[in-house]
């Protein structure tokens, strides 16, 4: 039985009592409490199952190394599965349940692995499931799948909402023990700007638990008076509930704070990321107590010794009426002070070194404790509660002396110092043989952007384990506690264990990983810890180790006949303890999720209808649906009503950089493939953007617009892309050329009038002579138009009478307002983003993107025309005379047209003859762009074929799904208007 | 995540704020070049473990583009330079030469 006990608890406020629930059950716990000590004091010692054989399991530890007592916490859109109950504070209605178990809690069908588990050795899925292949399929995996994964994924939408944010300080202390208080105190003095974080809601970290004096007072006045003074400083900063999860190059922390936690649904966010660049940082992490590996080690009720006593002085919980202490330290007697002051009876202690002595020993034995030295636990006896121990000689193989009957074990193996931080980003260990124990190795610290250390380790986070040491580490003032005596090594209990003790104690509670799993590993050949811990799955449970590792480690290290320190560890990463998805997404979700670009006439296109399609960040209208029209019905009309009459697209999007400067021609002409310099003012030239290994990047219109200046149309996407191109080669290469750019994409709304009647249109807006003789095609004007100032392009990417006009971003809407109702009588009719594909696939105009995917070059795409054959240099030319380049045998472009009709499906493939090595079809081509033609009335495609344009006419097959296979014949790659009779009126 | 300090604009910047452009000091081979040349100017690339040159551009600041001296195995930096010169000045080397004196020089 575990229970409240009538009186004491320094952490929780009995006036303030909360209810929650844990599998459905009511149960109290105070203000103050955690989840974990809430379930203790209600007498729930069992909380979950284990992950592979379902054994019973029991809250261990009382912070953040808890392997077991994990729960799903909350419902509906606030549940979340794998909380850890020891550092989760409890609130009022709260909702817990525990996980790993079917049917329930109490009865566990996946408790038959237990049964088996000489059958479930480490490596069991590695050597199962390799024969006869067809049963991983069909057996193993469904299998495997149906019990695999620790709590339920949620089901619904997170209601809670997350933040980040910044800070920067010259000291960041992680830490609010004594160690990192003192660092802290000491640095602020100095009148450096310091930040302290303390992962939990208290200050202090054991000390006001574990007792001793600092500067001749308790430690609990002690650190109260540091941090009134630290909260004074106007160069000091402290943070409670804010673990440090990673540390990074050049003093980059991140913070992981637990705002919202305990009081869901108030409107604060839930997890705070603090992320934080620190001159220096002092990791004053302290240390984590490890079990000792004994069979029954995890039947609920084996605790550590530091928590139970952490339970019984912060929350006033007695974790069980007896409690036998099982130890090779002497820091595990002042548990026993702790029961005893506590009214509680300790049977026992069994001290797994000879002759153990010292301070704390003596005034336990004067309390009347029997002290067993050189004794172990044989065996916890018990099944979902720890019934009592056997006890055995430590030197032994587990003869049974005695039984002592308890409900409680207390067990000490030593203590490792919390080395996270400092390994993190590059700090080195050395193996502490007093302590038993891996400590920052103080000649090779992280460091930092100047090279020196940019990290201290201070206090029992540095291997100063004891009161006094710990604060002359952290420069803090003098201390005294109970001198300890040293320590012994025990790394299995009893020492010479039989494979039927050894095959129940636990090193990895969370993941059953076993002392014979690390023991066969390493009879296996897995004589690398990083292997072992692969092959065993020892510390990659969501606690990543924090119990088990030195244990395993010293485990593999003795079955390897060599030294811990040869063995070595392995590799500490971020994070420290696990962090909430939210926490990482931070405010970038929904709406926010990523800046949205809107042209100046978005808000007629989202008034109006508009499918939207992503382009970049931009949101362009892929069509206007009308009432009862489906999207397909809607782009059919818009190209019918812009190639019989008159249509208008939004083209803002599209890229606008202006390039100027006495050496822009030759710039220009470097950057594209054609001859730029001698395009004259007042005309318009397709140009194509190569990069260094010869494919194509870009195309776009390329405007004169003075003698020193031209404009350079980009596609939608690529805008930014090619400005920092140019700039690229303007600030790393060419320095001394005399040219300035500048992306005036946003500057300008960009409005294309497009169809028979479009002259009409512009006609009737007035102002600047549009006909055909003034402003024939591929060339420009500027002037007024409707009122409006105007730069006209005469351009079309859809082969009809088209004019492109730009305006000032400002008077965009309104321009474009101005068009709709002059066109109004014109049939004038906007048209989406799929209009226009389809519409420039017609007239075989091809699509970065599509056509284009970063290997195919412009001669693969039949615009050999676009390329100078006068110029010496171009970005991509020397590329483009490589062998492979300059080369028949390449996937070219042709048209492809079904034989039935129909549409190819966008991207199958043209198979060959014959098979490659793989077994799979040859390959001869593939397709681009598909769409259906209502100009046509059929489906035409663009695909790049091997030789294509020898080809025309041959008929070629493509496979599709379901066994389909499409026939297409080689065609043209221009389906519409040859001649380029509309567009050229 | 490292901090680099633009030296057109004096901000000492997070990473995120710039873009990182690849190894700083290549000669560019264009056509009358032969294969090797182009091959090594295009694909061939160094990848020290320890010194090493790099071009960053302070993508979301000022926009321009720099050079940065540093070690890969130990992110030290040494300096950061503009990036209008074909080799890293006297100062940067001297830096270098301070803090590894094992250092062969740029190759």
């Amino acid at each position: 039985m575990s229970t409240r006990l009538a009186t004491g608890g320094r952490l929780i406020d009995r006036t303030k009592p909360l209810g929650f629930r844990f599998n459905g059950k009511r149960l109290k716990g105070f203000a103050g409490d955690t989840l974990a000590s809430a379930l203790l004091g209600a007498d729930q010692m069992l909380v979950g199952r284990s992950f592979k054989y379902h054994r019973p399991r029991g809250i261990i530890a009382s912070g953040v190394e808890e392997p077991n007592a994990l729960v799903g916490l909350g419902t509906g859109a606030r549940f979340e599965p794998d909380q850890r109950t020891t550092t989760t504070e409890l609130f009022d209605g709260a909702e817990t349940s525990s996980q790993n178990h079917w049917p329930s809690l109490e009865t566990d069908i996946g408790v038959l692995n237990n049964w088996a588990y000489r059958f479930l050795p480490a490596g069991f899925y590695y050597k199962t499931f390799m024969f006869p292949r067809a049963a991983w399929k069909h057996v193993f995996e469904p299998i495997v799948r149906q019990s695999a994964g620790l709590g339920k994924v949620p089901t619904e939408r997170d209601a809670d909402r997350y933040e980040h944010a910044y800070a920067f300080c010259d000291l960041l202390v992680v830490g609010g023990g004594v160690a990192g208080l003192s660092a802290a105190l000491e640095a602020g003095r100095a009148g450096k700007r310091v930040i302290v974080w303390e992962q939990t809601a208290h200050w202090g970290g054991r000390s006001p638990v574990d007792g001793g004096q600092i500067d001749g007072m308790a430690p609990e006045d002690w650190v109260a008076g540091v941090l009134e003074q630290l909260a004074a400083m106007p160069n000091g900063s402290l943070r409670a509930r804010c673990m440090a999860a990673g540390l990074y190059d050049h003093g980059y922390v991140l913070g992981y704070e637990s705002v919202g936690d305990a009081t869901p649904g108030d409107g604060r966010p839930r997890h705070r990321l603090w992320r934080v660049r620190a001159g220096q940082i002092v990791t004053a992490t302290g240390a984590i107590e490890r079990p000792l590996a004994f069979a029954g080690n995890d039947v609920p009720g084996v605790m550590l010794a530091s928590a139970v006593r952490d339970y019984v002085v912060n929350w006033a919980v007695s974790p069980g009426d007896r409690t036998v202490i099982v130890t090779n330290n002497d820091d595990a007697y002042r548990t026993a002070l702790v029961l005893l002051d506590a009214g509680l009876v300790v049977p026992a202690v069994l001290d797994a070194r000879e002759t153990p002595t010292g301070e704390l020993i003596e005034a336990v034995r004067a309390r009347g404790v029997r002290v067993l030295a050189g004794r172990g636990v044989a065996k916890v006896k018990g099944g979902k509660r720890v019934q009592g121990v056997q006890v055995c000689a430590q030197a032994g193989e587990g003869a049974v002396l005695e039984e002592i009957g308890c409900d409680c074990v207390a067990m000490s193996g030593g203590w490792s110092p919390v080395v996270h931080l400092w390994s993190h980003c590059g700090g080195k260990l050395l193996w502490d043989e007093a302590n038993a124990c891996f400590r920052p190795d103080p000649s090779r610290p992280p460091t930092g952007a100047d090279g020196a250390a940019m990290v201290r380790a201070v206090g029992a986070a540095n291997g100063a384990l004891r009161l006094p040491e710990a604060l002359a580490d952290a420069g803090g003032p003098p201390a005294v506690a109970a001198a300890e005596g040293p320590m012994a090594p025990v790394w299995v209990m009893p020492q010479g264990a039989p494979p039927a003790l050894r095959f129940k104690a636990f090193l990895d509670y969370q993941n059953d990983v076993k002392v014979s799993d690390v023991q066969l590993a390493a009879r296996e050949g897995y004589e690398s810890v990083e292997h072992t811990k692969r092959y065993t799955t020892l510390g990659m449970a969501t606690d990543q180790g924090k119990l088990s590792n030195i244990n395993g480690l010293a485990i593999l290290s003795d079955a390897l006949g060599q030294a811990i320190p040869v063995t070595g560890t392995t590799t500490f990463r971020p994070p420290y303890t696990p962090i909430s998805f939210g926490a990482i997404a931070g405010e970038a979700r929904g709406e926010i999720f990523q800046p949205l670009r809107r042209t100046p006439m978005h808000e007629w296109h989202e008034a109006n209808g508009a499918h939207w399609e992503p382009v970049g960040l931009w949101r362009r209208p892929y069509s206007y649906p009308r009432a009862g029209e489906g999207l397909r019905d809607a782009v059919n009309r818009e190209i019918s009503n812009t190639r019989n009459s008159l249509g208008m697209l939004d083209a803002s999007t599209l890229g606008k950089i202006v390039v100027k400067g006495p050496d822009a021609g030759k710039f220009l002409d470097m950057l594209y493939t054609n001859m730029m310099s001698t395009l004259p003012v007042g005309k318009c030239r397709y140009g194509l953007m190569c990069n260094e290994n010869g494919f194509l990047m870009d195309d776009g219109v390329v405007v004169r617009l003075s003698e020193d200046s031209w404009l350079c149309h980009t596609t939608s996407g690529g805008a930014d892309r090619i400005h920092g191109w140019m700039e690229d080669w303007l600030q790393c290469e060419w320095w001394d050329w005399k040219v300035y750019t500048a992306n005036l994409t946003e500057q300008f709304a960009q409005v294309a009038i497009v169809g028979p009647n479009a002259r009409k249109l512009l006609e009737k807006l007035g102002g600047m002579d549009v006909s055909k003789e003034a402003l024939p095609f591929m060339t420009w004007a500027e002037g007024e138009l409707g009122g409006f100032r105007a730069r006209i392009f005469r351009i079309s990417f859809s082969g009809e009478l088209s004019y492109e006009i730009a305006v000032p971003a400002s008077e965009g809407m309104a321009f474009w307002k101005a068009c709709l109702a002059a066109g109004e009588e014109f049939g004038a009719m906007p048209y989406g983003t799929e209009a226009l594909h389809v519409m420039r696939a017609e007239k075989g105009f091809i699509m970065i993107g599509d056509e284009s995917d970063g290997t195919v070059i412009p001669q693969d795409l039949g615009l050999g025309w676009a390329i100078s054959k006068k110029k010496e240099d171009y970005l991509g030319k020397r590329a483009q005379q490589r062998s492979f380049m300059d080369n028949p045998d390449r996937w070219q472009l042709v048209g492809l047209e079904t034989l039935d009709g129909s549409v190819l499906p966008d991207g199958v493939y043209a198979v060959a003859e014959g098979h490659n090595p793989n077994g799979q079809r040859n390959v001869q081509g593939r397709v681009t762009s598909t769409y259906f033609s209502p100009t046509l009335g059929k489906g035409i495609a663009m695909g790049l074929v091997h030789r294509g344009p020898d080809r025309m006419g041959e008929v070629l097959d493509f496979p599709a799904d379901a066994g389909k296979v499409f026939r297409a014949r080689i065609v043209d790659p221009v389906f519409y208007d040859k001649d380029g009779e509309k567009q050229n009126v | 995540m490292l901090t680099l300090t633009c030296p057109c604009c004096g901000m000492t910047v997070e990473e995120t704020e710039l873009a990182p452009g690849g190894e700083a000091h290549l000669k560019r081979f264009g056509p009358g070049s032969s294969d090797a040349e182009f091959e090594g100017y295009l694909f061939a690339r160094k990848n020290p473990r320890g010194v090493h040159f790099e071009r960053w551009r302070h993508a979301y600041g000022c926009g321009k583009w720099f050079l940065a001296a540093r070690c890969t195995a130990t992110l030290e930096v040494f300096g950061t330079y503009p990036a209008q010169t074909t080799e890293p000045p006297a100062s940067i080397v001297a830096a270098i030469k301070a803090r590894r004196p094992d250092w062969e020089g740029l190759k």
